[in-house]
């Protein structure tokens, strides 16, 4: 019987921006990059088996970050899209462009018409015959669609890890060097980040399905003896729960033990709420934006 | 399953009544990895036909393939024939196929639903393998084609029966595996070697009468190749190897390795030393004249044409 209160549109849209926004700073950040062969992805992720980068298709390959079950679900509608596209047409009619423009579609649609946005955001890679062919969709928790060229960078800490992306970029890299250039962006100056705490797939130029998964002993060999040392050092912390955001702390802790020195702890990350389930927005009112990832 | 097409859409509610758009289902109603069941909800799945096709269509038939267990995995073929009636439709149709990277599935019968039964059950594995990033046992692929098996029986009742041999490396096992079907998805392992087609009753005979434990591949090729030209001989609707068009049937290994196909060049090879021994042996029992190191000069070809 009560009257709802009446609230601005405005103020709904930023609510609800603010609180997608929140979410997916909680999580862990992730690159995808062009690089001589196709195109490569790394998130930081220390569980074997809740993917963050999975397949589509052939030449199709999607990453989230941002709560598991959402992007999962996404993830899959995606496969679906391109294996019933592929079986009413034919296998080089399913494109990224056409996934992405679909995605955007139901991003859009549930940040206006539901309660809860999606704490998502997601990237659709498509590798080209040629390298001018190559795409990167990047999608937004509100179904915005960025179209990015040499790399895309998706979660919390995306700023800071841009702008070393930037710096470091450049064009046809070798598998080896764009691989260390993705990893140092993500852990930036202050951390180093292990074989085990990445997850690395490749979509590489060629025909038929491309995509490919790089086990911890390759990506471990291709960063080269430095970063292979501290393999065995943190046991890998599969956080199954709360699906990401519960990855997201097991790598907190596996950082502590990695660096001895200066940062006093990763605690922000890891002591924000116990239970990520259901209720994110229990981190004690802070404000929007990526301030509890910081650097 | 209410489809709410335009309109206001819940989250997770379906959106999807066409192939390019994005099918979402709500928890309870998920298809899950079941790329079949996800084409029936989307409405496109193959249908049966709605009365008999009898004899005024003649609808192209693949034929005669085989199986064979052997020491390192098994091997599968089949010829390239595909008849309608009394006429030979297709001269190089494939009847053997891969179903993912340690199977493979080989056809007979009504070409039309069988290649879609195909391309069906490769995409099936594939979307299982995507959906749920692992791959289907060995066992689980041979459930799979018998569920597409039985789904197809109204069809086969109408004349557009298909009857496939599926076979792989078990690398649980670590050992070739076969299965063979009837039209109403009956699944029946078999230990040594499996057959399908019109000219299975020769092919079967043959590979039956020269299989051993163990072979090895240049053997199993070799006896797999006699089969088929043994139904070849006595089956109008099974195809030799062609000599004048080069065309040599369809013959895969697969091993720990994977599905590998056995190239032209060797087979070519194989069938001329084939050829090679059965023309020696005709022409020691056939036409008398006894030539030299005939071992058996008084057989059975006294009578020869």
């Amino acid at each position: 019987m009560s009257m709802p209160f009446y609230v601005a549109p405005e103020q709904v849209m930023k609510d609800r921006a603010d609180y997608a926004r929140k979410g997916i700073a909680r999580g862990r950040s992730l690159v995808g990059l062009r690089f001589a062969d196709g195109i490569l992805v790394c998130a930081e992720n220390p569980s074997n088996t809740l993917r963050k980068i999975s397949e589509i298709y052939d030449r199709i390959a999607f990453a989230g970050v941002g709560r598991y079950n959402e992007f999962d679900q996404l993830r899959i509608a995606g496969v679906r899209h391109a294996d019933l596209k592929g079986y009413s047409f034919s296998r080089e009619d399913v494109d990224a462009r056409g996934l992405a423009n679909s995605y955007a579609g139901i991003l859009g649609q549930i940040f206006t018409h539901e309660m809860k946005p999606l704490e998502v955001e997601i990237l659709v890679a498509e590798v080209g015959v040629e390298p001018a062919g190559d795409q990167l969709f990047h999608l937004l928790y509100d179904g915005t669609v960025l179209d990015e060229h040499d790399f895309s960078v998706l979660g919390g800490d995306a700023e800071a890890i841009s702008e070393r992306m930037s710096a470091a970029f450049a064009d046809g890299l070798d598998l080896g060097r764009a691989l260390a250039t993705a990893v140092a962006a993500l852990s930036g100056p202050d951390r180093t980040l292990s074989a085990a705490e990445l997850e690395v797939a490749l979509l590489e130029r060629g025909s038929g399905r491309r995509f490919r998964r790089l086990d911890d002993a390759t990506v471990a060999q291709l960063l080269g003896p430095d970063a292979a040392g501290e393999d065995d050092g943190g046991e890998p912390v599969a956080a199954v729960s709360g699906g990401d955001v519960a990855a997201g702390r097991g790598v907190a802790g596996a950082t502590a033990r990695t660096q001895p020195g200066d940062e006093p702890a990763p605690a922000p990350d890891g002591g924000a709420g116990d239970e990520p389930s259901d209720e994110p927005s229990d981190g004690a009112g802070d404000d929007a934006v990526p301030d509890d990832d910081a650097d | 399953m209410a489809r709410r097409p335009g309109g206001r859409q819940r989250w997770g509610a379906p959106v999807a009544s066409a192939a390019v758009t994005l099918p979402m289902f709500d928890p309870g109603d998920d298809p899950g990895p079941d790329f079949a069941e996800l084409l029936r909800r989307q409405g496109l799945a193959p249908q049966a036909p709605p009365g008999s096709l009898g004899d005024a269509l003649r609808i192209p038939h693949g034929t005669t393939v085989v199986a064979v267990r052997y020491a390192d995995g098994v091997l599968m073929a089949g010829d390239r024939r595909a008849t309608s009636g009394n006429f030979i439709s297709h001269r190089s149709i494939e009847k053997v196929f891969p179903a993912g990277r340690h199977s493979g599935v080989a056809i007979a019968g009504a070409a039309g639903p069988a290649v879609e039964m195909v391309k069906l059950f490769q995409l099936q594995l594939e979307h299982y393998e995507k959906v749920e990033g692992a791959h289907l046992s060995l066992e689980g692929k041979a459930n799979q084609l018998s569920q597409m098996v039985r789904a197809n029986l109204p069809a086969a009742m109408q004349g557009l029966a298909v009857v496939p041999i599926f076979a792989g490396y078990d690398l649980r096992r670590r050992v070739g595996r076969l299965f063979q079907y009837d039209v109403t998805g009956g699944r029946y392992e078999e230990q040594d070697y499996a057959v399908s087609g019109s000219g299975s009753m020769h092919a079967g005979t043959v590979v039956k009468l020269g299989f051993r434990e163990a072979l090895r591949r240049e053997q199993v090729v070799d006896l797999t190749l006699e089969a088929l030209w043994q139904a070849a001989e006595e089956d109008s609707a099974t195809g030799g190897p062609d000599l004048l068009r080069g065309i040599w049937p369809v013959v895969v290994t697969i091993t720990e390795a994977g599905y590998e196909r056995v190239v032209d060049a060797e087979l070519a090879e194989r069938f001329e030393v084939l050829l090679e021994r059965m023309r020696a042996t005709r022409s020691a029992v056939g036409l008398g004249g006894a030539p030299a190191g005939a071992d058996h000069p008084a057989g059975p070809g006294g009578d020869a044409p």
